[in-house]
C-alpha cells in the first residue's frame, strides 16, 4: 500500500531549472563582485611584476579618487552619452512613429528597420578605427572637402575637443538609434488600433496624438530605453577609447570614467580601480532609482493623489 | 619525486631510442617554451640554429634533432598584452610541471629591466648558465651588455640584435633641393643639431619636411638620458633634461614647419602615409628593423628612392633580449640556444645577410661595412647600409634604465604632444603628465623636472 500524496508539487523542478543560471552568476558575477568591493579597501597594484599588498588601507583609495579628476571625467562621459543619446531617442521615436502609422503607407518598412538596425552589427572598435581612418587629417573626408573645395585647409577633427567629442557623440547615435527605434515601434504597435481609430473620429491630430496616446502609453518602454541608455552610457568606452588612443585626447577631455579605470588597470591597480567601480555602481544607483521614479509614474492625471487625499479628509472629518 | 623519476625515463628513452648522438645529456626537459610577440625569433631560430629539425605547419612547435619541442608562445605587443601574459606565466614558474615553465623569454629595450632586475628574479644571470659574458660574448657591442644587466652590472640576458639609428632620406628630394643625393655630401648636411637646422630652412624653401612628427626626433633625446627616469629602489621620477629639450626643441621645429604638422605621433595612418612617394617628408631617423619593417612596407614607388646617411646624433632604438627563465628545466638547450643565436660570428652573419637585421657582432658588422657585395639593399638603391651603421652602433652611448621607460616614453610623448599642438599650455602638459604617470604607477610619489 502506498501512502497517498497529499499534492504534487511542480515548484521544485522550476528551482533546479534555474539553478544553473544561480550557480553561473554566484561563481562569475557575485563573487568578484564582492571581491571588487572588498579590494577597493586595500593597497594592491604591480610594480613591474612585483605585486605590492593587498594591504588594508581603509578608505584611502576612495579619498585620493576624490582629490583626482574622476569628476571631470564624470562630465566628460555625461557630454559625450548626451550628445549621443539626444539625437538617437529623437530620431527613433520619429521614426517609429512613422514606420508605425498605418496611413503613412511606407514601402520596405522591413528593408529600412534591417539598414537602421545595421550598423549595430559592427562591433563598436572596429567602427571607432573606421572613423579614426575616415577623419584623420590625412583621411578620405578630408580630402573630399578638400577636392570639393568646400575647404581650403585640412581641418584637425581629432585635435578639439569639440571635434573628438562630436565624433564620438555621432558614433553612439549612427550605432545605436536603430535599436531603440525597433524596441519603440514593437512599444508603439503594442498600443490598441481602437485608440488610435477612436481619437482618429474625435478629429484628433497626429501632433496630440503623439503627446497624448503615444508617449504615455510607451512609457514603461521608453522608461527602460532610458535605463539602458544611461548603464551604456556610465560604460562607455570602446569608441572614445579607439578614437583616441586611449588618452582622451585632446588634454582628457574626451577621457570617460571606464577609461579612466583602465588606465589603473595597466598596473594591475586592483585597489584604486575597485574603489572606482563602487562609485559607478552607487552612481549609476541612484540615476537608475530617478530614471525610475520619474518614468514609471503611476498617477499621471493626479486622480490617485486626489482620491487619497478626499479619502484623508472624510476620515478626519469621521472623527 | 616518482614523477622526476618518469620524466628522466621518458627522456632517457627519447633520447637513446631515436636520437642516437645527441650532445645533451638526458635529465633535461622534453619541452622548451618560448615567450615572444612576433615571430622574429622563430625564423631565425630556424634560419640559423642547427639542431632545428622542423617547424609545424602552424608554427607554433619547432622539433629539434634531439627531440626535445621547443613551444612557441606568441601574444601580441599591443596594448601590452604580451607582458601581461609573460608576467602571469612567471608568477606561476613555481607551480606548474617541469613542461609548463617557461624556459626562454623576450624582451624590448623600453622594458628589459623590469625583468633583469635583481630583485624580481625572472631571468637568470648568464654565468649560472654557464655563459661567461667576459669570453662567449666578447665581440658583442658593450652597450647590449649594459643594457642587459641588472643593477649589480650582472649580466641577464643577451641579444643577436643591435639597433643603431640611421638617417634615411629620400634621394629625389635631395636631389632637387641640394643637387646631389650622395650619403657623402647629405651626411655632411646632417651632421649636428645645428648644422641640420640650417638644412631644414633649406628643405623648408622648396616645400619639404625635414622629418615627419615631433615624435620622429624622440629616441634621439630620450635614449641619450643622463640619469635614469627613476633611480633603483627610490620611488621619484625625474625629468630628465634632454626630455625638455626635445619639447623645446620640437616647439620650435614644429612652429617653424620643419615637420608635418598634419601627423601626430608615430604608428599611425598620417605617420604611415608620410612614408609614401606623395608625402613632402624628406628623411626619417630608423633603424634596420625600421627600414625593413616600417619604411619598406609603406613605401609605394620604386625600390632605389632611399638612402642612409649619418644621423645628426648617434642612437639606438629599441632590441629584443633573450633572457633565460629562473626555474627552467633545459638549461642546457637555452645556453646552446642563446649562444647559437647571440654569440655566434657565422650565424649572426647569417642573420643579417638574409632578414637584413644589424646583428650584435663587431667584428663582423666591420666586416660587413666593407663587404658591398653581399649587404648592400636593392631597397636603399644598392646602398650597403652596414657601412654607415657600424660607425653609429659603435659610438653609442645607452641612457641609464628603469623599469618604469617604457610608460614614461609613451606617457611624455602624448601629453607633451597636445602642448606641441598649442591645444594645451606647458604647464597643463606637464600637470597632465604626472597625472597619467601616476594612474600608469601607482607606487610613483614625486615628479621632478629639469629646469
Amino acid at each position: 500500500m502506498t501512502k497517498k500524496r497529499k499534492s504534487i508539487s511542480y515548484a521544485k523542478w522550476g528551482y533546479i531549472f534555474i539553478l544553473p543560471f544561480f550557480l553561473c552568476y554566484f561563481i562569475f558575477s557575485l563573487i568578484p563582485l564582492a571581491d571588487t568591493i572588498r579590494y577597493s579597501f586595500f593597497e594592491y597594484y604591480r610594480s613591474g611584476i612585483k605585486e605590492i599588498g593587498p594591504n588594508f588601507i581603509g578608505m584611502e583609495n576612495y579619498a585620493s579618487l576624490l582629490q583626482s579628476d574622476m569628476l571631470k571625467y564624470g562630465i566628460n562621459t555625461l557630454i559625450l552619452w548626451v550628445i549621443g543619446f539626444i539625437p538617437q531617442i529623437v530620431v527613433a521615436l520619429l521614426l517609429a512613429v512613422w514606420f508605425t502609422d498605418i496611413r503613412l503607407k511606407i514601402h520596405g518598412k522591413q528593408f529600412f528597420k534591417v539598414v537602421i538596425y545595421l550598423p549595430n552589427l559592427i562591433m563598436a572598435s572596429a567602427f571607432a578605427m573606421l572613423f579614426f581612418t575616415m577623419f584623420s587629417t590625412n583621411g578620405p573626408i578630408n580630402s573630399i572637402l578638400m577636392g570639393a573645395g568646400i575647404i581650403k585647409e585640412r581641418i584637425d577633427f581629432m585635435g578639439t575637443a569639440f571635434g573628438t567629442r562630436s565624433l564620438v557623440g555621432f558614433m553612439n547615435f549612427l550605432m545605436w538609434f536603430g535599436n531603440t527605434t525597433i524596441m519603440l515601434m514593437a512599444a508603439i504597435m503594442g498600443i490598441s488600433v481602437d485608440i488610435f481609430e477612436a481619437s482618429e473620429l474625435d478629429g484628433c491630430n497626429s501632433l496630440k496624438r503623439f503627446y497624448y496616446i503615444i508617449l504615455p502609453l510607451i512609457r514603461p518602454i521608453l522608461a527602460y530605453t532610458l535605463i539602458t541608455a544611461i548603464i551604456g552610457g556610465l560604460q562607455m568606452f570602446d569608441v572614445p577609447q579607439i578614437l583616441t588612443n586611449g588618452q582622451g585626447n585632446p588634454n582628457r577631455t574626451s577621457m570617460t570614467l571606464i577609461m579612466f579605470l583602465n588606465n589603473h588597470l595597466k598596473s594591475k591597480n586592483y585597489g584604486m580601480a575597485g574603489a572606482l567601480s563602487v562609485y559607478l555602481f552607487i552612481v549609476s544607483g541612484i540615476l537608475c532609482f530617478f530614471v525610475y521614479r520619474m518614468t514609471n509614474d503611476n498617477d499621471p492625471d493626479g486622480s490617485k493623489a486626489a482620491a487619497k487625499r478626499k479619502a484623508k479628509e472624510e476620515r478626519r472629518r469621521r472623527r | 619525486m616518482k614523477k622526476k623519476l618518469l620524466v628522466m625515463l621518458l627522456a632517457a628513452a627519447v633520447t637513446t631510442g631515436t636520437m642516437a648522438g645527441s650532445v645533451y645529456a638526458g635529465d633535461e626537459g622534453k619541452v622548451i617554451n618560448i615567450y615572444s610577440w612576433n615571430n622574429e625569433f622563430r625564423e631565425r631560430v630556424e634560419a640559423v640554429y642547427s639542431e632545428v629539425e622542423k617547424t609545424s605547419d602552424d608554427g607554433t612547435v619547432t622539433t629539434l634533432k634531439d627531440g626535445t619541442e621547443i613551444h612557441w608562445i606568441i601574444n601580441p605587443n599591443q596594448d601590452g598584452v604580451y607582458q601581461q601574459k609573460l608576467d602571469e606565466a612567471l608568477l606561476r614558474q613555481a607551480d606548474v610541471s617541469d613542461d609548463e615553465k617557461v624556459d626562454i623569454f623576450l624582451s624590448e629595450t623600453d622594458y628589459v629591466n623590469k625583468y633583469t632586475d635583481a630583485d624580481a628574479g625572472v631571468a637568470m644571470p648568464l654565468t649560472d648558465l654557464g655563459i661567461d659574458p667576459e669570453t662567449d660574448l666578447a665581440d658583442q657591442y658593450s652597450f647590449t651588455k649594459t643594457t642587459a644587466s641588472d643593477q649589480d652590472g650582472v649580466q641577464r640576458g643577451s641579444t643577436w640584435q643591435c639597433c643603431p639609428g640611421l638617417l634615411v632620406y629620400r634621394r629625389d628630394i635631395a636631389m632637387d633641393v641640394f643637387g646631389t643625393d650622395d650619403p657623402e655630401a647629405v651626411g655632411e648636411k646632417v651632421k649636428d643639431w645645428d648644422t641640420i637646422k640650417a638644412t631644414a630652412e633649406e628643405l623648408k624653401a622648396k616645400g619639404y619636411y625635414t622629418f615627419s612628427s615631433y615624435a620622429d626626433t624622440f629616441r634621439l633625446y630620450g635614449n641619450s638620458i643622463e640619469e635614469s627616469w627613476v633611480a633603483p629602489g627610490e620611488t621619484t621620477l625625474k625629468v630628465d633634461q634632454k626630455i625638455m629639450d626635445w619639447v623645446k626643441d620640437s616647439k620650435e621645429w614644429l612652429d617653424a614647419g620643419y615637420f608635418d604638422k598634419t601627423v601626430k605621433g608615430q604608428w599611425n595612418d598620417d605617420w604611415n602615409k608620410s612614408m609614401g612617394s606623395a608625402s613632402k617628408v624628406f628623411g626619417f631617423l630608423l633603424p634596420a628593423w625600421g627600414i625593413d619593417f616600417v619604411l619598406s612596407k609603406n613605401w609605394d614607388g620604386d625600390e632605389g628612392a632611399w638612402a642612409v646617411t649619418n644621423p645628426p646624433q648617434e642612437y639606438n632604438w629599441g632590441g629584443s633580449y633573450v633572457h633565460a627563465c629562473e626555474g627552467t628545466d633545459n638549461p642546457e638547450h637555452v645556453k646552446d640556444i642563446i649562444l647559437a643565436l647571440t654569440a655566434d660570428k657565422e650565424n649572426l652573419l647569417k642573420i643579417s645577410r638574409e632578414k637584413s637585421d644589424f646583428t650584435n657582432t663587431l667584428s663582423g658588422m666591420q666586416e660587413a661595412a666593407s663587404d658591398d657585395e653581399n649587404f648592400s639593399s636593392a631597397f636603399l638603391g644598392g646602398q650597403n647600409p652596414f657601412k654607415y651603421f657600424a660607425p653609429v652602433a659603435e659610438n653609442i652611448k645607452i641612457a641609464p634604465l628603469s623599469a618604469y621607460d617604457q610608460g614614461c616614453v609613451e606617457l611624455i610623448q602624448n601629453t607633451f604632444g597636445d602642448y606641441l599642438q598649442d591645444k594645451v599650455d606647458f604647464d597643463t602638459a606637464k600637470a597632465n603628465f604626472e597625472t597619467a604617470i601616476i594612474e600608469r604607477y601607482p607606487d610613483i610619489t614625486e615628479i621632478q623636472w629639469a629646469e
